[in-house]
């Protein structure tokens, strides 16, 4: 199928044309339709192109209007990348599933088919960031997705007038950390000319020790930092997932950082490799320092949150902090378990906020008291939760042990013992919320007079794929493990 | 630091200035609005630095002429930032937007008034919460 030659463009064409189509024809199923469709669509094509490069281990480059590199913008489709696209598309298309009940719920009628045009476009962005090979084509794809995604946060207002200042809020300082990393790459291209990935990563080892250089390198790390939450600039993520509507906080809880920690990734390893000067202190003092801060800190918030919304927003900052202990060991081992953790944190997560989902369309909030008994009368919903909170904690046959496994491994190959104690510890922490949300839901009965809480297979359906996901490559690991250290080989080592 | 140095590249300087002053008043204002305008000024600082290193000594615009002679300035930097204007009109509108949202339903654009707000809706829900 020739058409196929185009699949990393028409994985991005796709989304981002729908959008407009979609606003154009203003029907509200209609435009449910359209974007269940693309995003399959989509889905197909990344898959198409990770069994591609798993096949081949070539990376695929793909000049946009035959313009060769570095004149002209290519995509470049390799281990890392497409071990990253698959997974947004098809939680894109699993969350697009889980829409319907959940949009009908939440959203104003009149707003679908504009919430919909978002929807596409922030997954849009968000493919761009990771197909692209060009470090300013990051950046309008670090837009187009950030600008949909204040919306979509701003649509929660519609349930919670909180959504607002919360939007407003992400908008600012999402704007400040996209405009640090065009900052840094304005630096890059002063000394060296290019912007395209490759030619930046070939022409920096030549520029040697330069203010310029470290200054570029401190700008676009700092960016990245704040979009993908690192702590402590995580505080526009709590309110944002918080009050988003639900299905939004799916997609974002389960896509939207991660992102932003491979665009990271990219840049720290793909572009500046190692042997940058600054480098050292970067990685070993702030990505592992605030790293263990951030997966303590974010436990400890976590377990005195009775908001499940909140609760597990506050977790995804300690998830976060695990990948950067996997970064900052500028290890091989490490680089792949962060690689690993992303992928089944990205399961998990929207597992579990596909799961809160089904109950926040009927009660507005997900509380403590909210869901106490609930466990008898939406046992599909409350078993997703308990998945997801085991997969968290890292318990074995899940995906999160899988995680946890190679993370700790990679920790102490490096002999940093302290840092393997305190990542035990707040896996250790993570317990207990998820205990508590299991007393809550198992152990207590419905208190007389509490809201009947309902469930149809459409609403559990979606956050059920994604543990049964969770479960396969806890059990089957070796694609996943395979693949991530491919990705993460490719980026160092041939440097080490 | 030789003074002249600075003088010499005084348009660096002004971006960096203007970088601090957006940049302080996004973080130092209260008002939203003053820090929408704040984050203007942070991005359209950034808009000069591109600008700037563009532009080469001697160099025209960059419109082709027969003559091999003619120095021309790097125009790929200026369409990169039109890139960005354009970027930063759409967050400009999108965070006024919100705004006008913000003022509809908490009355104010303050940002301590709407975070007393937040902060009252907050604790009447762990009171709530507390009871059952």
């Amino acid at each position: 199928m020739s058409f196929l030659v185009h699949a990393p463009i028409l994985q991005i064409i796709i989304p981002l044309l729908m959008a407009p189509v979609i606003i154009l024809l203003r029907n509200r199923e209609l435009a449910w339709g359209l974007a269940m469709m693309a995003t399959l669509a989509v889905f197909a094509l990344t898959v198409h192109l990770f069994i591609n490069i798993n096949t081949t281990a070539q990376p695929i480059v793909y000049e946009l209007g035959n313009w060769p590199a570095p004149i002209g913008i290519v995509y470049v489709i390799d281990a890392a990348n497409a071990y990253v696209l698959p997974l947004i598309a098809g939680i894109s298309a699993i969350a697009t599933y889980a829409a319907r009940s959940l949009v009908n719920a939440e959203i104003d009628p009149r707003d679908h088919a504009l919430f919909y045009a978002a929807w596409l476009l922030t997954i849009a962005g968000m493919l761009g960031q990771v197909a692209t090979g060009d470090a300013f084509n990051i950046f309008v794809f670090l837009e187009i997705s950030s600008l949909s995604a204040y919306a979509l946060v701003a649509i929660g207002a519609g349930n919670d007038r909180r959504a607002l200042p919360a939007a407003f809020n992400y908008l600012v300082l999402g704007t400040i950390g996209a405009t640090f990393y065009v900052i840094g790459v304005g630096l890059l291209y002063m000394v060296t000319g290019t912007l395209n990935i490759e030619d930046l990563a070939q022409r920096l080892p030549a520029i040697g020790d330069t203010h310029t250089g470290f200054a570029a390198l401190a700008f676009i790390s700092l960016g990245m930092f704040l979009k993908m939450a690192l702590f402590p600039l995580h505080f526009w993520l709590v309110p944002a997932y918080s009050y988003a509507p639900s299905v939004v906080s799916a997609l974002m809880a389960a896509t939207a950082t991660k992102v932003s920690v491979y665009v990271l990734i990219r840049f720290l390893f793909g572009v500046f490799g190692l042997d940058f000067p600054g480098m050292d202190s970067l990685l070993g003092v702030f990505l592992l320092g605030l790293g263990i801060l951030g997966a303590l800190i974010g436990t400890l918030a976590a377990i005195s949150e009775t908001d499940l919304k909140r609760l597990f927003a506050q977790s995804s900052i300690a998830q976060l902090g695990y990948m950067a202990i996997g970064l900052g060991l500028a290890t091989k081992s490490g680089l792949a378990a962060t690689f690993i953790h992303l992928f089944n944190h990205a399961l998990i997560k929207g597992a579990i906020f596909l799961a809160l989902g089904t109950i926040a369309a009927q009660l507005g909030r997900v509380t403590m008291s909210n869901i106490q008994g609930a466990a008898k009368q939406i046992p599909m919903t409350i078993a997703a939760i308990l998945f997801g909170g085991l997969a968290l904690i890292g318990l074995p046959l899940t995906a999160g042990f899988i995680s946890k496994l190679y993370l700790l491994r990679a920790i102490i190959e490096n002999g940093a013992w302290v840092v393997a104690a305190f990542t035990v510890l707040s896996s250790i922490l993570a317990l207990i919320y998820v205990w508590k949300i299991v007393e809550v839901a198992y152990l207590n009965d419905r208190p007389k007079g509490a809201p009947v809480l309902t469930e149809t297979p459409a609403q559990w359906i979606g956050a059920w794929i994604l543990v049964i996901a969770t479960i396969y490559f806890g059990v089957q690991s070796e694609i996943l493990v395979d693949a991530a250290f491919a990705a993460a080989d490719m980026l160092i080592g041939g440097k080490q | 630091m030789n003074i002249s140095i600075l003088l010499d590249q005084w348009n660096y300087v002004i971006v960096i200035v203007l970088m601090m002053i957006g940049f302080y008043t996004v973080i130092a204002r209260g008002n939203l609005i003053k820090k929408m305008v704040g984050l203007n000024i942070f991005q359209t600082s950034v808009f000069m630095l591109y600008i700037s290193m563009g532009k080469i000594k001697e160099g025209t615009a960059p419109i082709f002429t027969n003559d091999p002679a003619t120095i021309y300035s790097n125009p790929l930097p200026h369409v990169l930032i039109l890139t960005a204007i354009v970027v930063g009109v759409a967050t400009t509108a999108v965070g006024y937007a919100l705004i006008i949202r913000i003022r509809e339903s908490f009355g104010t654009i303050e940002e301590d008034e709407i975070t007393l707000a937040l902060n009252e809706e907050a604790m009447a829900e762990n009171l709530a919460e507390q009871k059952r």
